[in-house]
């Protein structure tokens, strides 16, 4: 079959040949590569520009990642100042521009190590939140880079729980300006990027005090260096707030103000607006600042997650089947580890979770862009559905793909602790995710909250939102499986985790009812109910993903064997997560004790159908070697070389001061007198 | 500065003493003064302070943990401290529970010299390594292999002509990789390879091979040897590479106090190898600790972070709660605390067990090795997964400010998380213990007792003698009493024991190769060992109630005890309806009890951490710091970065101030 097409674009080995142990898993593959690969980008078109994309940007020196493993917080923040300026200049030479179609490819292409990220999210908020007078003032500004801005939300002692920020901005009538202050320490901005030495600007949100009386948190654009020097304004403290788990090349922030003043018009007010004399007008709908945060918690799915997770999966099967260790049969040759059955449970799980990943990421973009559609004809009807859905797909997907990823880290043992193998540093920085753009926690609780909604609403025989129509369908009943292949059919599983996830929803929808009937208050039997909220709405976004895994697989071509292996990992990602949560379907007898022996047998013998194409399917994710920057995960499978030859890159083994200054006294003298 | 209102009003309300749980933790009073002792002795010393090592390079780490460690070897003789827990208390508040480049010339070099050489070899090496005049590695791990210990490439060749090994690297997956101090620090290692004599390879043999030259540090000729670059943790630690071309070392420098090649190249084999086990035993022993304690360090920082810090509404017009009293929150973090104070019984038990059983080996009786060795492989694993797991979720648990390198929490995960990997590969280890397992069942099926922690296995002939499924068998569980419910634990592992061992049969039956059925079985074989450890672990922390006598203390230990095995099965529901050994109601009973009881140990959540007894340097965290000045020493600390050694840094006159000049 066409397998080896994907090899005429990835770069040649410097160490000459692909490792015979990885060429031969390419040969027997049970589908074509290139076909796979152009169905996740949306098309051989899609295809194509992408690998023009990252082929500019890779061959380009001043983007090289290189050495990377070596360098210090500031180096690489430097590093990343520097991409971040030839960028500009890059995308003028391509003529790229922000919505032609290569840009989306960009920050693939770049692994993510480049500044000035947070501008992005300063120019965003003044689009979204400014008035057409403030938009004009400072988005050409801001686009030809003559100011550098950040956006300072997040405080020391406040971050998720927005109404909690202490930062005060107070109106002077007198002088038609604000006095911004931090009022004690925990109201300190804290984290915000590229403000601890990059940015000039930053929008800053805090409480609004006219007259005394508060008016809850608003965004003001305050000035916090000189565009001449560089140096800090008057009133304000500003710095880096020092090492992290990653983003070392980010300049992550504090900042202090202390009665800084900035004019009337510096309050973003498309929304809400101070006038001179000092009254405060309301205007338009806040419910648009929803849908920011429901576009935000969406975008960072395919690039902080998706790609990660796919990349430590590619890093992580390459390499084990690259590696052999011990002997599954006397006489022969040692295994390769992904003939471990153990090995491969780890594994394949994660690859049939990046996929499943990667449909639901297309189906919430879908809904995204009708919701979109329709929030522009002043239809803001999907809205709750689209909040309570990326809330939820937010914390599930951000949360499994951090676990998985690290369960990658450790399948690939010893070599995978060294940075050099990737693993560690793609495993730091999507475990943010699960922090940023709303804790994970919190974000199930608000999905929760819908869902007990809908479930209510349903019950009383009220409409609800297309995805959550399941929940008004209550039918007890037992799954009707007969033997392990029946678990084979979507619709035997699909319909377990329907009706898993509307037991969990309507027992703690009952529970909730109970506990206020027996005279709890409202948020106490909330409280108190939380931890059931929570596996409720996990349950919820199990269940879409696996039916929407099935749907998408319904629709795909039979040609080229594309739809049969993507058959098998549907099937894989549902029964693993059977077998993973037998409780929750044994509980009420939905599936008995036998059955899940059936689902145990099942699911065992998926892991040996999918071990054979397993280095296609990571292939066709289509990384280069480049992007990965991992000596376990290239390409041509040459890790052991390639572990060496960068190893001694290493600056540790350049002299060391160490030995001359403790190590040569030691050894010669320091203990001859004991 | 005056301590956190939060966490004095905290430490107020607990319900016992916590310095009375502490010398329960140390073993006895006595043992906590001494350990106290040891840690002013290092802490009050200024030879020891240094900047914070989040701060510096990993070459300035390196060089740091270099100067310490030579100060720490100085001192421990100044001192005269020589009992093994000392010196691992002394090395600990030293290094403030980070690895050191010394770890394995104390830890391995010198140990194996004395029980591998022979005296002759024991009078050339042992006292220049006492001296520091040698500094020595343990090299055995190679690119290519390493829990898989037959499968090492390194070669040995006796040249009986020269009287001399010849050690090579015959490819590059034979290079030695991983070992500690080996890439900068050591003039020796131990080296693993496989023998040649006579044309015959008798399999893997140490030998100690100098690799730089005395006086200037350079590599010897034939050798080669560096530093194997960044690693996710390890910053102090210098793993090395170690090649060697043909490299010629005399034939008296194999360790020879059990195998033999005599001047002609003749083999004389050794007595037994068995006692190999016992070291084995005893490091793995030592990982089950140092899970108990790497959690317990992160539940500390978590727990009281989450007393000081206030977030969101609970009810509506008060003011913001402390994020311990959400139960999301309690139900992140006192199960961990529950499962932290488990380990810590259970790492003390196997060191006693190793004690106790070390003295009949020593007499020659090497009955009870087969069961002490499955059950620490087994433990080791399962304690350092779910300790590993666990700490990441104390760091989830602290948002945002967890992922700071000033929490602490990244800093022991990654120095925790190789403890999964190394000593035996977890999956292996697991394995190794379902072997064991697997021919306990075996001896009981055939009509033989076992004894020990599979005894239950015992009960299963009786109960296939009546022709029930297995799964029908009931057992009247107590949810509220810790012994019924070490009944349900052991319940749990003879079922998935049976039913793995069945699999295997089955697949045994289907296909000729044993290795094969034992492979398609694996998955069901680790859940087997893993249900094992499980019941083992509560056994062990129901047991210890006992033994306490102070009432409160039992109390608050009692509640812990139950968190853990109730929480256990909560997440294992599955296992336990499927087996018919809890029924749905008692589920939904047990999931209700776990939520009681979070909010019954919410009170001494603090005092419980307290009682880890953990010194601020030593916990190197600042949203965990006793006193709970959280905010205002998170700045303090933001100050140093080496990003705000200026105020405007370089890359403005280099990249920023160019570009807007462009423009």
């Amino acid at each position: 079959m066409a397998l080896l097409e994907t090899s005429k674009y990835s770069q040649g080995s410097v160490f000459g040949n692909v490792n015979p142990d990885l060429a031969s898993e390419r040969q027997t593959a049970s589908f074509c590569v290139e076909k796979l690969t152009a169905l996740l980008d949306g098309g051989a078109e899609q295809t194509r520009i992408r690998r023009a994309v990252v082929e500019a940007i890779q061959s380009d020196p001043v983007f090289s990642s290189e050495n990377q493993y070596f360098q210090t917080q500031n180096e690489r923040y430097e590093a990343a100042v520097r991409k971040a300026v030839h960028l500009q200049k890059k995308m003028h030479e391509m003529g790229w521009t922000e919505n032609g179609p290569e840009y989306k490819y960009i920050y693939r292409a770049l692994s993510g190590d480049v500044a000035f990220l947070l501008h992005r999210v300063f120019m965003r908020s003044i689009s979204v939140l400014g008035s057409d007078k403030q938009i004009a003032k400072w988005i050409p500004l801001a686009t030809q880079l003559r100011l550098i801005g950040s956006y300072a939300q997040t405080e020391l002692g406040h971050g998720t729980y927005l109404q909690g920020l202490e930062t005060t901005a107070i109106f002077d009538i007198a002088t038609q300006e604000f006095i911004l202050n931090t009022p004690k320490i925990s109201a300190m901005k804290w984290w915000p990027g590229d403000m601890g030495r990059s940015a000039t600007h930053t929008v800053v949100f805090a409480q609004l005090y006219i007259h005394g009386k508060c008016y809850g948190i608003h965004p003001f654009i305050v000035q916090i260096r000189s565009l001449q020097d560089h140096s800090l304004c008057p009133g304000i403290t500003a710095g880096d707030i020092g090492p992290k788990m990653n983003f070392e090349a980010i300049d992550n922030g504090y900042l202090m103000l202390k009665n800084v003043r900035i004019p009337r018009e510096n309050m973003l007010s498309k929304f809400c607006e101070v006038r001179p004399d000092g009254t405060y007008v309301r205007q338009g709908s806040q419910k648009i600042n929803y849908f920011t945060m429901t576009a935000v918690r969406i975008s960072l799915i395919s690039d902080e997650v998706l790609t990660p997770l796919m990349k430590a999966c590619t890093i992580a099967i390459r390499y084990s089947v690259v590696r052999r260790q011990s002997k599954l049969k006397p006489g022969e040759q040692e295994a390769k580890i992904l003939d471990y059955q153990t090995q491969q449970e780890k594994l394949l799980p994660q690859l049939a979770a990046a996929y499943a990943f990667h449909f639901i990421n297309n189906y919430l973009q879908e809904l995204f862009d009708r919701g979109y559609r329709e929030i522009q004809r002043k239809n803001f009807d999907m809205l709750p559905e689209l909040h309570a859905l990326s809330s939820g797909f937010k914390a599930v997907i951000t949360h499994q793909g951090t676990a998985a990823v690290e369960i990658c880290l450790r399948a690939c043992g010893g070599h995978g602790y060294s940075l050099l193998s990737g693993l560690p540093s793609l495993y730091t920085k999507i475990l943010a995710s699960c922090i940023y753009e709303g804790e994970n926690t919190i974000l199930l609780l608000q999905t929760a909250r819908f869902l007990i909604k809908c479930f209510m609403a349903a019950s009383a025989g009220q409409p609800v939102p297309p995805s959550v129509t399941y929940l008004a369908a209550v039918k007890p009943g037992k799954c009707p499986a007969k033997n392990k292949s029946d678990f084979l059919s979507p619709d035997i599983y699909t319909e377990a985790y329907q009706h898993v996830a509307v037991r969990l929803i309507s027992s703690t929808a009952a529970k909730l009812q109970d506990l206020i009937q027996s005279g709890a208050k409202k948020y106490d039997a909330w409280n108190q109910c939380t931890v059931q909220l929570v596996q409720a709405a996990k349950a919820h976004c199990h269940y879409i993903t696996v039916k929407n895994f099935a749907e998408t697989v319904e629709k795909l071509e039979t040609k080229a064997g594309i739809q049969r292996i993507m058959k098998h990992l549907c099937d894989l990602f549902a029964l693993h997560g059977i077998f993973s949560n037998t409780g929750a379907f044994l509980h009420d007898g939905y599936i008995s004790a036998a059955q899940m022996d059936m689902v145990t047998a099942s699911y065992l013998d998926l892991l040996a159908v999918i071990r054979k194409d397993a280095v296609p399917l990571v292939d066709a994710f289509d990384f280069t070697d480049k992007s990965l920057n991992s000596a376990l995960g290239s390409y041509d499978g040459q890790v052991y070389q390639r572990l060496y030859e960068w190893a001694q890159k290493s600056p540790t083994n350049k002299m060391s001061p160490a030995y001359e200054r403790y190590l040569k006294p030691l050894l010669h003298n320091a203990l001859s007198k004991l | 500065m005056t301590m956190n209102a939060d966490l004095r009003r905290e430490r107020a309300a607990a319900t016992f003493q916590p310095l009375l749980l502490t010398h329960i933790l140390d073993g006895g009073p006595e043992r906590t003064r001494r350990r106290k002792e040891i840690e002013a002795l290092v802490l009050n010393d200024p030879d020891f302070q240094h900047e914070d090592l989040n701060f510096l390079s990993r070459s300035q780490r390196y060089e740091q943990a270099i100067r310490k460690s030579s100060l720490m070897v100085m001192k421990l003789r100044e001192y005269g401290i020589a009992d093994p827990e000392e010196i691992f208390w002394f090395k600990s508040f030293v290094h403030r529970g980070r690895p050191e480049p010394l770890d394995l010339h104390l830890g391995m070099f010198l140990p194996t010299l004395l029980t591998q050489a022979t005296p002759e070899q024991q009078d050339r090496f042992f006292m220049p390594a006492w001296n520091l005049e040698i500094i020595g590695t343990y090299a055995q791990t190679e690119m290519g292999h390493g829990t898989h210990l037959r499968g090492l490439e390194t070669t040995a060749t006796y040249d009986p002509a020269t009287q001399e090994f010849i050690l090579n690297s015959p490819t590059v997956t034979s290079i030695k990789w991983w070992p500690g101090g080996l890439g900068k620090t050591s003039n020796h290692a131990i080296v693993l390879a496989q023998l040649y004599t006579q044309g015959q390879c008798k399999g893997l043999h140490a030998f100690i091979v100098p690799i730089r030259q005395l006086g200037t540090h350079e590599p010897l000729p034939g050798i080669t040897v560096g530093d194997i670059g960044p690693k996710f943790g390890y910053d102090e630690m210098d793993n090395g590479y170690l090649k060697m071309d043909n490299f010629r070392i005399p034939r008296e420098n194999m360790l020879m106090k059990y195998a033999q090649v005599e001047p002609d190249g003749t083999y004389v084999k050794p007595v037994s190898d068995k006692l190999t086990y016992g070291t084995m035993v005893f490091i793995r022993s030592l990982i089950v600790g140092d899970s108990a304690r790497s959690l317990s360090r992160a539940c500390t920082i978590a727990i009281r972070y989450s007393a000081v810090r206030h977030q969101s509404e609970l009810k509506p017009g008060e003011p913001e709660p402390q994020i311990l009293d959400y139960q999301t929150q309690q139900y992140k973090l006192f199960p961990l605390l529950a499962t932290a104070y488990a380990f810590h019984f259970v790492g003390a038990y196997i060191k006693d067990t190793y004690h106790r059983i070390s003295g009949d080996i020593n007499e020659g009786d090497l009955s009870e090795l087969p069961e002490l060795h499955a059950l620490t492989a087994g433990l080791k694993a399962f304690t350092s997964w779910t300790a590993n797991a666990g700490i990441e979720e104390c760091r989830m648990a602290c948002g945002g400010h967890g992922y700071s390198r000033c929490s602490g929490i990244p800093d022991i995960y990654v120095t925790f998380t190789p403890s999964c990997t190394y000593e035996g590969e977890n999956t292996v280890m697991m394995l190794q213990t379902a072997r064991f397992l697997v021919k306990s069942y075996t001896q009981v099926s055939s009509g033989q007792r076992v004894t020990g922690m599979v005894s239950y296995l015992n009960d299963l002939s009786r109960q296939r003698i009546q022709p029930q499924h297995v799964a029908a068998r009931t057992v009247t569980v107590r949810i509220n009493d810790p012994v019924s419910l070490v009944e349900a634990y052991k319940a749990r592992a003879a079922r998935l024991v049976e039913a793995a061992a069945k699999n295997l049969q089955a697949e045994l039956n289907h296909r000729k190769s044993k290795e094969d059925a034992w492979n398609r079985t694996s998955v069901d074989l680790v859940r087997a060992s893993e249900a094992h450890c499980h019941y083992v672990v509560v056994k062990l922390f129901a047991a210890k109630l006992s033994e306490v006598s102070n009432a409160a203390v039992r109390a608050v230990l009692t509640d812990l005890c139950l968190l853990y095995a109730l929480f256990g099965i909560s997440k294992n529901t599955g296992d336990f309806l499927q087996a018919g050994i809890l029924t749905s109601a008692q589920i939904t009973q047990v999931n209700q009890h776990v939520k009681e009881l979070l909010a019954v140990i919410r009170p001494n959540a603090v005092a419980l951490v307290d009682s880890f007894d953990f010194h601020d340097v030593h916990l190197g965290s600042v949203l965990g710091r006793y006193d709970g000045n959280v905010y205002e020493n998170m700045f303090e600390w933001a100050k140093k970065s080496p990003l705000n050694k200026t105020q405007v840094h370089e890359s403005f006159h280099k990249h920023l101030k160019p570009m807007q000049a462009k423009l």
